[in-house]
């Protein structure tokens, strides 16, 4: 059983990794540019939620016969407005407003995959939809997905000050004249872009752990909004780079030539990396005082 | 439309949504929508490697659903809740992908653990149902002064004595137990949508904890059955109408809440002139 050099052997010339490398690479980076913000500014779960809205939005265009990856952008977009609307300030408030439209959301994607499965008779639709797989996407998807990305990498670099302002403390933004719900609709839409276009190829899971994942490991790390960014998106990349290695190379090692799932083992690799600093910057720090707890 | 199919499901549903009524009530106050997406979700990968190793369902679902609990009030210590929720949410499906890669299930099936099968519910499901949910209820009635108190005001709570991190806890077991309850039943997604939108409706509409509760287990039963009816005659999955209706009731609440206000302000106008 020799495990690497020949289990790796036709890794860069099989073009389902290439295509798998080549997206993931696209989508860890926009991931993590609008993940640090939505770690710094407590919207994990809208960030989580885009993917299963926009699955509502993927089926129903499914069903018309649209590109899913239309309707995941659609369907987001306007949600992201919807949540704004429903507005309710505190950080709690938001959570109830994005769990509503959520809900709803879960209700449609209910109503349009069942309608694909007696139409289409594609019942693999819930599966690739939630669990995605790198292996499976479409190649002819990469300009859109590269055109999506620029966007949002656009809309963050457009809203960089304002936003890190607002991220840190919006009262302050306030007083300077920020215009604090511009700012954060701005936001809200490219945090709603950059999880479509992780959604649609990579799988709601992966999008998730790659949103949150990289951000939350660096921010243990550093608090300088910029080398975090760098750090999230460098982390981001590499998780995914690895987790495809294993997945490739893990074919080989099973007896049946079943290998492992990609979302699995690219989740995998980010926890790895989450749980490891998480521990060593325990350790750097030592003992918490109760103290610091309460201020905490 | 009142075969014993439908009869079980009536009841069936009348038990989830009491249950999801009132620990929706906890859920909103305390604004944690999030874990009440992770954990029912996260339990979903429970049941795929149960059936990869040849138990049941409810001990697979039951089981990851205490994990993911501990897992979020574990990561909770040094992160904020919505990242330790998404963090937990992201590993439990991702072992989700990894047992469904392994077993040989078939997509609906996993189609009916999301979205539920209440139309299919089995007589001697109905049991297990209430006894679980009669577990829920009491473990609320236990803890429900400390419980709301370090909802509405943790800091108070705190200075009495009641430790905000154990009634985060143990809110998230209530949670768990709530979904190893609902999830055979109604699906992962539809416990979700009755844990938020009933409750959300019924506190726009009253403060008062006691009636907020009861007002919310109320829109929650008439939401499911309504529901069921609308399902039975459309031929239109359940879950569609359930997230459909929950949406409509919370509107409904922000509405009636509006017009009050609306209506106060125009009373103690004519008052004063």
């Amino acid at each position: 059983m020799d495990l690497w050099p020949h289990a790796l052997s036709g890794f860069f010339s099989n073009q389902p990794v290439r295509t798998a490398l080549a997206v993931s690479t696209i989508t860890a980076l926009v991931s993590a540019l609008v993940g640090v913000f939505a770690v710094i500014r407590g919207q994990s779960f809208a960030g989580h939620a885009f993917s299963g809205i926009g699955a509502a939005g993927g089926s129903g265009a499914v069903l018309v016969g649209l590109q899913p990856l239309i309707g995941f952008v659609s369907m987001n977009v306007a949600a992201a407005v919807v949540m704004e609307m429903i507005g309710l300030r505190r950080a709690r408030g938001r959570n109830l407003a994005t769990g509503i439209v959520l809900g709803v959301s879960l209700g449609l994607s209910a109503l349009f995959l069942s309608l694909d499965m007696t139409h289409t008779s594609r019942s693999g639709t819930t599966i690739s939809i939630l669990f995605g797989s790198l292996f499976t996407v479409d190649p002819s998807l990469i300009p859109a997905v590269a055109v999506i990305a620029l966007v949002v990498a656009g809309l963050i670099a457009a809203l960089y000050r304002p936003l890190l302002l607002t991220s840190v403390s919006s009262e302050l933004a306030f007083v300077r004249g920020v215009p604090v719900r511009l700012v954060g609709i701005g936001y809200l839409v490219a945090l709603a872009l950059a999880v479509s276009l992780a959604a649609v190829t990579i799988g709601a899971i992966l999008s998730t752990a790659l949103l949150v994942g990289p951000a939350a490991t660096v921010l243990h790390l550093t608090k300088r909004t910029g080398a975090a960014l760098a750090a999230a998106a460098a982390l981001g990349v590499a998780s995914c780079w690895i987790g495809i290695a294993i997945s490739y190379a893990s074919a080989s090692w099973s007896t049946d030539a079943r290998g492992w799932p990609v979302s699995f083992c690219i989740v995998a690799v980010v926890f790895v990396f989450y749980l490891s600093v998480s521990y060593l910057t325990r350790l750097r720090h030592g003992f918490v005082s109760p103290h610091q707890q309460l201020v905490k | 439309m009142f075969q014993n199919f439908m009869i079980n499901a009536f009841e069936t549903a009348a038990i989830v949504a009491v249950v999801a009524g009132v620990v929706g009530f906890f859920t909103v106050l305390r604004g944690a929508a999030f874990p009440a997406h992770a954990i029912p979700n996260g339990a979903f990968a429970g049941a795929a490697g149960a059936s990869l190793i040849g138990v049941s369902t409810l001990v697979g679902l039951g089981v990851f659903a205490l994990v993911g609990a501990a897992i979020i009030t574990r990561l909770g210590r040094r992160e904020r809740t919505d990242v330790a929720a998404a963090l937990t949410l992201a590993l439990l499906l991702g072992l989700g992908d990894l047992f469904l890669s392994r077993s040989n299930e078939y997509a609906s099936e996993v189609f009916s653990l999301l979205f539920g099968e209440i139309l299919g519910v089995a007589s001697y499901e109905i049991l297990p149902t209430a006894v679980m949910g009669l577990v829920c209820i009491a473990v609320i009635a236990m803890l429900y002064r400390p419980l709301l108190l370090s909802s509405i005001a943790p800091d108070v709570a705190e200075a009495r004595g009641i430790s905000t991190r154990w009634m985060d806890f143990a809110f998230l077991v209530v949670l768990a137990l709530t979904t190893t309850m609902a999830v055979p039943v109604v699906g992962a997604f539809l416990i979700f949508s009755l844990l938020i939108g009933p409750p959300a409706a019924a506190l726009a509409i009253t403060d008062r904890p006691s009636r907020a509760m009861a007002l919310s287990s109320l829109i929650a039963l008439i939401t499911v059955w309504m529901a069921i009816v609308a399902s039975y005659s459309t031929d239109l999955p359940v879950g569609f109408f359930v997230g459909f209706f929950s949406g409509v009731s919370y509107a409904f609440g922000r509405w009636w809440a509006m017009w009050r206000k609306r209506s106060r302000r125009a009373q103690r106008s004519t008052q004063s002139a």
